[in-house]
């Protein structure tokens, strides 16, 4: 029978569909939920900016050109460890960087800035209550979204921002943005 | 009082108030609309400790979903356009029940699938069983089989 000749080599084909299956699953990051609003338009907000009681911003700021949209808090630790490559980024002026300070009080959050190195934002709107995080999607401090040049969302990051993600995927993302006609 | 009463008693405050912290401050005025909450905070999940519902959970993110929740239930918006709030903010993953659609067929037949190939298998065996037991002998082997029992007799 030509089973004969296959069978002892059947627990070897289980164990190696399951290393597969185990490799790909154990390496897969549960809290990265893909978000059901890339392509989609900017949810529509407007909120008094973080520096700037009287001004607001709003996602009609975001048109015309390729935007990063960060979403930060002083009480997010992670935000912490991106702190640094944001004001890096904010330095070599490749793309805007837009914040939402998300559920914060509007003196920690200055007083974070201050601390921390500076302010690598444009603008930051003011989310005091969350509400525009939960339209936005928004479930884990820091969350980057890259905005191509009519406002739409081309991609979320989800996590802190560092050298070696913004250079193997954010950056092509904003470049090939950039290159596109408005 | 004894002491055994007053430590009774005390746990008993202590069970009221932890009940009391996990129903927070949601007031309805038709019982309908406070069954649909309850049911719906229990279908949606909370994406901050994943494995909870909006219901079980304390984070700050569920509680916020939660006011907005209560918000559309007030309003009374449909199951469907509730569902479809939060899904279209947090994808599908919110639903504890997922839509069967195509990239969640292999989540809902997988198990039925995997389920078949094994009862294949172990058909395939059961049949392999059988015809080991009715293996023929050679003509060879027959003869000395009648040789061996013909010499039992005679002892």
């Amino acid at each position: 029978m030509a089973n004969l000749t296959f069978r002892p080599f059947i627990p070897l084909i289980i164990f190696v569909v399951m290393a597969i299956f185990l490799y790909v699953g154990l390496s897969l990051n549960p809290r990265e939920v893909p978000s059901p609003l890339i392509n989609k338009a900017s949810p529509a907000f407007t909120l008094p900016q973080l520096h700037a009681p009287g001004k607001t911003l709003s996602h009609t700021d975001f048109v015309g050109k390729v935007s990063l949209f960060n979403v930060w808090a002083s009480w997010c630790a992670a935000c912490r460890q991106e702190h640094g490559f944001l004001m890096q980024l904010s330095r070599q002026s490749i793309v805007p960087i837009y914040g939402l300070n998300y559920k914060d009080q509007r003196d920690d959050a200055k007083r974070w800035l201050i601390q921390y190195g500076g302010n690598p934002y444009v603008a930051s709107a003011h989310d005091l209550n969350g509400r525009i995080g939960i339209d936005w999607g928004v479930y884990g401090v820091p969350e980057t979204f890259v905005l191509d040049k009519k406002g739409t969302i081309r991609y979320k990051h989800i996590g802190p921002l560092d050298y070696q993600n913004w250079t193997e995927t954010i950056l092509p993302i904003v470049e090939q943005l950039q290159a596109e006609a408005s | 009082m004894t002491i055994k009463q007053f430590f009774t008693g005390l746990l008993f405050v202590g069970w009221v108030v932890s009940a009391q912290a996990a129903i927070y401050a949601f007031d309805f005025n038709d019982p309908k609309k406070e069954a649909r909450f309850q049911q719906l905070s229990e279908e949606l999940r909370c994406l901050v400790c994943q494995n909870q519902t909006l219901a079980d959970s304390n984070a700050g993110l569920a509680l916020d979903l939660r006011k907005e929740l209560y918000r559309l239930v007030q309003e009374e918006a449909s199951d469907e356009e509730i569902k479809n709030f939060m899904v279209s903010r947090y994808g599908d993953f919110v639903l504890y029940k997922p839509p069967v659609k195509a990239t969640t067929y292999l989540l809902w037949f997988g198990p039925f699938i995997l389920a078949i190939i094994g009862l294949f298998i172990l058909l395939r065996m059961i049949r392999n069983v059988g015809k080991q037991t009715t293996q023929t002998m050679s003509a060879e082997d027959q003869q000395r089989v009648q040789q061996l029992l013909a010499e039992k007799k005679e002892n």
